[in-house]
């Protein structure tokens, strides 16, 4: 039987502290791409019992996906926002989760990201990256962004860091690992990054935003 | 001397758009902070590079 949602916010309060669950519970936060980064972070943020997720991404599961990211072999085919949903509901059933199956572009960020407190770049394109990255700074101030750049190949888990490069930018990763020349991304690594933007994201909802 | 991406370089005077140029910087996988705030890339013509200046060139690779 699942828990009531009275019983699940007792046990992550039991956890937390019941100022810090407040936050988290109230808290919006978009990921933009939902593959290795994406899905990982979603599954950190919804465990953590952050009130509200923004799912973005155009995409579907495929076969090849399933090495690293955050879905079942029954899922390949489904639209990731769907599947991730589904696999979110699981472990957090009373989450609310707001669904966009849209690419991102410059025309519909700010429609797509408005609610959220926090912006997380999750994107495997360098210029795909570089387009949110610029866009919230510029076009969204108010908002938090976390981003990542550097989680390929099977470098050291120590040189993932986080780095905090403005007072609203965090940018997570090793800075140089490109999967277009390591040619891999190797799971863990990929986790690794995604717990620093996700780590990132709770520590900014908890008021510390020093890294 | 301008601090860019912790080291100094002699960039007094060039806007960030000269600076650029003599770099191997793709234009659409870069943002740039200068003096902890986000320079809008519209404005990389514009904006000039000073003495003391602090800039990071953000740099993004492939992979997520």
């Amino acid at each position: 039987m699942i828990p009531s949602k009275e019983e699940m916010t007792a046990a992550m309060t039991a956890r937390h502290g019941a100022e810090l669950q407040e936050r988290f519970s109230s808290a919006t936060v978009a990921i933009c791409g939902l593959g290795g980064l994406g899905s990982n972070i979603a599954i950190s943020l919804s465990r953590a019992g952050v009130g509200r997720l923004i799912l973005i991404d155009f995409d579907k599961v495929d076969i090849t996906n399933l090495y690293r990211q955050q879905y079942k072999a029954v899922q390949v085919g489904k639209d990731k926002t769907v599947a991730l949903a589904e696999n979110l509901k699981e472990i957090a059933p009373y989450i609310e989760i707001e669904a966009h199956t849209v690419r991102i572009t410059e025309d519909n960020a700010s429609e797509l990201l408005i609610d959220a407190d926090i912006v997380c770049e999750a994107f495997d394109k360098p210029e795909s990256k570089a387009m949110l990255t610029n866009f919230v700074l510029e076009k969204m101030p108010d908002k938090y962004l976390v981003a990542a750049s550097g989680m390929a190949g099977a470098g050291s888990a120590n040189d993932i860091k986080t780095r905090r490069i403005t007072k609203r930018f965090y940018l997570c990763g090793d800075g140089v690992s490109d999967v277009n020349e390591s040619g891999s991304l190797l799971s863990s690594r990929v986790m690794l990054c995604a717990a620093h933007e996700a780590h990132t994201a709770l520590r900014i909802l908890a008021g510390q935003y020093e890294v | 001397m301008v601090s860019i991406n912790g080291e100094k370089v002699n960039a007094d005077g060039m806007s960030i758009s000269e600076y650029l140029a003599n770099t191997s910087y793709d234009l659409k996988k870069i943002a740039i902070e200068r003096n902890e705030a986000i320079v809008p890339k519209a404005k990389y013509d514009e904006t000039v590079l000073c003495d003391g200046d602090s800039v990071e060139i953000v740099n993004f690779v492939g992979g997520g």
